[in-house]
């Protein structure tokens, strides 16, 4: 698994400057919007709607859940795919690593990348006042896990996937509503009340949930303890799935 | 040396794609028996769709086998995969290199998957990059060589774990003539060095050059088996005469000869006619001595060629259609 894990790190090697760059510079310029514009606008017109903190202090953990969430399912699907159809899975099949450690590798590359991106992330929230301590900590475990637990089902899928625009399909009609029904822009009680059950069990309203909560500092042990639960579930269980997928496309 | 146990046995060995979607399971191999002894260099030829990589792939342990018996090594791929592809060298059909890594790089890669220290792969990687005439490009993007150079970087690659085998899975598939003879040359060097080789094709001239024994497969069966000149003193003559005729001559032109003591060996032995699209060939001990019954026949051929038989007349012969279509 870590011979497979070297792969992606080599790859990364070559281009981690201006990842690294790409991954600071997403949040800054978002929070900076938010900051002065959008979050100005909300601030000012319904203030109480959203738990009694700044607009900015209430989206930012929900975009830094988020953006693992799209992060992790883009590289765990398109990423996947090519690597399954004439990629790096494909070079390494011949040799003695199995399918279940080309996945195991690749999964824990996806997470090492989402735990630097949020990193930067964290680390432009807390330069803007609106995290900070071991909180920040949490709210990036959370926002990694939140990430694994998109990109092992992702894995699992696309690992099958012969044609590139199926994934873009799924991005566009699964992965982007999330965006609207997880409470990441607006609170989940902002949405009319028939739809609420829906999100709460949306794995993104999850992963929204655990880190705002810890990056607001309201988060409780059994609210927490649910949140993970949720997703660990999916990241286990979709690389149970993918060490299945993974060998019937790999190994056929 | 004395009864070492074969490389690989293999025994009724078959294989059956599951169905997907709209397609049937399909029969890819159907019950295949050979043995691979230390030191040979073994083919498997046949057209396209015959079933050699999907036996490549079983031997590989990178496929699982349905039915028959498989053993590598002396090990069960379906239990001991790893093991196996540790001292198994592979060459593809499709180039499956790391473009965006350099030439050193893929080969540094490739051998830390087999967890060999850093040291050892650098050491490798220099001969082998020596062997495979690229250390100019050592330092270049995989993307920008050519294809032949692509092959023999693969070749390279697969040689990184000093593999007991060496499998090669039509390893000169598309390449330009020129790029077909280096290559040619690095693996009849491998012969050389005592590497076993297991290599499939759909070229008889690759066949006949770098194999020292082979089974024609068709239709995942084993038509034929034997040593290149075996097989074409046992399914061919001497001999093949090539004639092209107008095509308004042609039909007529095929039966007479049909009808003549060429079909039928007569006075020559094991004469025999065949008629191809563009052509037709005369099977004769004597191809000169064909020519002249022909002539005597008063039949006026645009062209007369008389050349050696290969294992494409074999195929031929055997299956009543050309290798490659
Ligand atoms: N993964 C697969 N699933 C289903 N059918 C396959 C698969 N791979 C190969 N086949 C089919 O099996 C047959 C033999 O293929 P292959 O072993 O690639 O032949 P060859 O290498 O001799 O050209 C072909 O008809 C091919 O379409
Ligand atoms: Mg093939």
């Amino acid at each position: 698994m870590l011979h497979a894990f070297g792969y992606w790190v080599t790859l990364y090697r070559r281009t981690w400057r201006g990842s690294i760059v790409i991954n600071v510079l997403n949040p800054l310029l978002f929070l900076i919007g938010i900051g002065a514009g959008l979050g100005a606008l909300v601030d000012d017109n319904a203030p109480a709607q959203i738990a009694g903190v700044s607009y900015a202090a209430f989206f930012a953990p929900g975009m830094l859940a988020a953006a693992a969430m799209q992060n992790a399912f883009l590289e765990g699907s398109a990423g996947v795919a090519r690597a399954a159809g004439f990629g790096a899975y494909r070079s390494a099949t011949p040799t003695p690593l199995t399918p279940e450690q080309l996945a195991a590798g690749h999964l824990l590359f996806i997470a090492f990348r989402v735990l630097i991106a949020s990193g930067a992330f964290v680390v432009v929230m807390a330069a803007f006042g609106l995290i900070s301590g071991w909180w920040a900590l949490g709210a990036l475990l959370g926002a990694t896990l939140t990430g694994v637990a998109f990109a092992a089902p992702a894995a699992a899928w696309a690992v099958g996937v012969r044609k590139l625009r199926h994934i873009d399909t799924v991005f566009r009609f699964v992965i982007m509503p999330l965006y609207m029904f997880s409470g990441t822009f607006f609170a989940v009680s902002q949405l009319p009340e028939w739809i609420r059950p829906v999100s709460y069990l949306l794995p993104l309203w999850h992963g929204v949930e655990l880190c705002r909560t810890l990056s607001l500092g309201s988060a409780t042990i059994t609210g927490s303890f649910v949140h993970i639960a949720y997703l660990l579930a999916l990241a286990i269980g979709g690389f149970l799935v993918a060490r299945i997928t993974y060998r019937r496309r790999l190994h056929p | 040396m004395v009864n070492e146990r074969p490389l690989v046995e293999v025994r009724n060995l078959t294989k059956i794609y599951p169905p997907r979607g709209s397609t049937a399971e399909f029969h890819a191999v159907d019950g295949i028996d050979f043995e691979l002894q230390r030191g040979e260099s073994f083919g498997l030829l046949g057209p396209n769709g015959a079933g050699k990589s999907t036996t490549m792939r079983m031997i590989a342990a990178t496929s699982p086998i349905s039915g028959g018996s498989l053993r590598v090594l002396g090990m069960d791929p379906m239990k001991q995969g790893p093991e196996i592809r540790a001292r198994l060298g592979v060459v593809t059909q499709d180039d499956h290199l790391d473009n965006e890594l350099t030439v050193r790089e893929n080969l540094h890669i490739y051998g830390r998957y087999f967890s060999l220290p850093r040291t050892v792969i650098r050491e490798r990687a220099t001969r082998l990059l020596d062997f495979a005439q690229l250390q100019e490009k050592a330092g270049d993007q995989v993307e920008t060589l050519s294809g032949g150079m692509r092959r023999r970087l693969t070749i390279a690659r697969s040689l990184i774990n000093e593999p007991d085998i060496l499998l090669l899975d039509e390893p000169t598939t598309g390449l330009d003539p020129q790029a077909r003879h280096i290559l040619w040359d690095r693996l009849f060097r491998l012969k050389q060095e005592g590497v076993t080789l297991v290599l499939t094709t759909h070229y008889m001239d690759e066949a006949e050059q770098l194999c020292d024994r082979l089974i024609v497969v068709d239709h995942g069966r084993i038509v034929a088996q034997g040593s290149p000149r075996e097989l074409i003193t046992r399914y061919a003559t001497r001999d093949v005469l090539e004639l092209r005729f107008r095509l308004d001559e042609r039909d007529t032109a095929a039966e007479k000869l049909r009808t003549s003591a060429l079909a039928t060996g007569g006075n020559d032995t094991d004469g025999r006619v065949e008629l191809l699209p563009d052509r037709v060939l005369v099977y004769a001990a004597d191809g000169e001595a064909a020519l002249a019954t022909v002539h005597a026949m008063s039949l006026t051929p645009l062209t007369a060629l008389v050349r050696r038989a290969t294992l494409e007349d074999v195929f031929l012969t055997l299956t009543g259609r050309s290798l490659i279509e």
